[in-house]
């Protein structure tokens, strides 16, 4: 298996090879992290810029992390302090940063198919951090990293996404790459937040979370993004929590060994109650640690794609 | 590209005599297994290392630590190795610091492979002495690099190739000789 892409822009166009080399390649890096040098050379010499439309803390850090793990010099430009607030179009900054001879931009946008756009305009590689409720891959990477390390294998198990899965690119991209590997996949949310025609994504849907959980093997827990409700069709939180919120209760009708994830940041009793959040099924913090892996198996095959080129 | 195997130069046997015979010199050398550990190189460095603690426990009755080092992220010839080397994992679970290292590689040719290892070892503690086993050294440097301890030095020439084969990857144990010709 050969990668040939100089970008990542989601899981939609991966094929499961591609999928698989990226998780196989992580796992090789996860052990750089546990060293008391925690940093290799592979990518010395190479500018890795993190330019983010959205507020974003875990996902820049751990790009900025991975990225430096790797010896790259990194960058970050939000773009509240930058001339983004001047007009500057997305292309023209993507132009710059080219310019000043950088190879990877890593990108956060609130449009869907900001990364696609950049990676068409520009020679240097683009990974795609989040694009409007398009696709998050990297997110996704190390969700399923997390459930093959913990579950010990991925084909035929079976796994309920919860929340909000319409404005949800984490749900997007979990449901590529998990239908690709051979996951049954689950979806539940309230009607109003599911999707016209997911189901041709190869998922089942249902609207009663006890449904959903039966027999799950994992259970990822969406953030309802209130902040994303313009138009104030959301449930409150108090009812979204009565509902779907994921608690010891419910869980204890589940299968006993669920694992619980979540891509955070946690709204606790909104989605998840702080009992499960904190208790022993939940691999929350193993998926903040797994991301890190994760976007080093990126970094460095982008990279090795666009040496391998010239 | 065709590749013609020329010759055979060590077989199951000769390559055993030699691990055996490596394994007294690095006693001798090392006055027994007091702080040494032994470390391959992946892939079948590492094959060889593992069978060079066998040989040592069994002379000397003691067990020595053996680790594989995957040194992937430190080439600085990555894209001319390999359209795209597959990173694999190191697997050193002790302390490397005051220790002496036998470091331990298939072929002896550029010294790149050995310089990657020399700077991967490093970040993982200082080791008192690293010393280098080789089952062969072919010859045509591009580093100041030299073996400690070698099974057999083949002169080659540079669109020959050496081929180990180890039964533990390969199914037999020999090395051969093959002509590279650009067809």
């Amino acid at each position: 298996m050969l990668w040939k892409r100089k970008d990542l822009l989601g899981l939609e166009e991966l094929s499961r090879e591609e999928i698989e080399l990226i998780l196989d390649t992580a796992e090789s890096f996860k052990d750089v992290s546990r060293r008391a040098i925690k940093k290799v050379p592979a990518l010395r010499g190479k500018t890795v810029v993190n330019l983010f439309y959205e507020p974003s803390t875990r996902t820049r850090v751990s790009f900025e992390i991975a990225a430096k793990r790797l010896s790259a010099d990194v960058i970050n430009i939000m773009s509240e302090t930058s001339s983004v607030r001047k007009g500057e179009t997305l292309i023209d900054t993507g132009s710059n940063i080219q310019a000043l001879k950088t190879d990877i931009i890593v990108v956060r946008h609130n449009c869907s198919g900001a990364a696609a756009i950049l990676a068409r305009h520009l020679d240097i590689s683009v990974i795609n951090a989040g694009d409007g409720w398009h696709e998050h891959p990297t997110q996704a990477l190390l969700d399923i990293l997390t459930l093959k390390e913990r579950l010990g294998r991925l084909e035929g198990v079976s796994v309920a996404i919860v929340g909000d899965i319409a404005h949800s690119r984490v749900a997007r991209s979990n449901i590529w790459g998990l239908t690709k590997l051979g996951v049954r996949v689950t979806v539940c949310a309230p009607k109003m937040l599911i999707p016209a025609g997911i189901e041709d994504l190869g998922v089942r849907v249902t609207h009663n979370l006890e449904d959903a959980l039966k027999d799950a093997d994992a259970v990822n827990v969406l953030r309802m993004q209130f902040e994303r409700d313009e138009k104030n069709a959301f449930p409150n939180q108090i009812e979204y929590f009565k509902n779907f919120g994921i608690t010891k209760e419910r869980l204890a009708r589940a299968k006993r060994s669920i694992i619980v994830m979540h891509p955070g940041p946690l709204n606790r009793g909104v989605e998840i109650s702080s009992e499960v959040a904190d208790g022993a099924s939940s691999v929350i913090l193993e998926q903040v640690t797994n991301g890190i892996a994760a976007r080093m198996a990126v970094l460095f095959l982008v990279s090795q794609a666009q040496d391998n080129k010239e | 590209m065709i590749m013609k195997e020329k010759a055979k130069i060590l077989d199951k046997d000769t390559i055993k005599r030699s691990l055996m015979r490596i394994a007294h010199e690095v006693l001798e050398k090392n006055q027994g297994t007091r702080d040494i550990c032994i470390i391959g190189i992946r892939n079948r460095g590492a094959y060889l290392a593992r069978r060079l603690a066998d040989y040592i426990a069994h002379i000397e009755g003691e067990d020595v630590s053996v680790g594989i080092l995957d040194i992937t992220l430190y080439r600085d010839d990555l894209t001319l190795i390999a359209p795209q080397p597959v990173v694999h994992k190191t697997d050193i679970d002790f302390d490397i610091t005051d220790k002496n290292i036998i470091l331990v590689d298939d072929v002896l040719y550029t010294g790149r492979t050995v310089r990657a290892a020399l700077d991967a070892l490093v970040d993982f503690g200082r080791p008192k002495s690293i010393q280098l086993v080789v089952l062969i050294d072919r010859g045509h440097r591009e580093l100041p690099i030299r073996a400690d301890y070698v099974g057999k030095n083949i002169p080659t020439a540079e669109n020959e190739m050496i081929e180990v084969r180890l039964a533990e990857v390969d199914g037999s144990d020999e090395v051969v000789i093959v002509d590279r010709r650009g067809s």
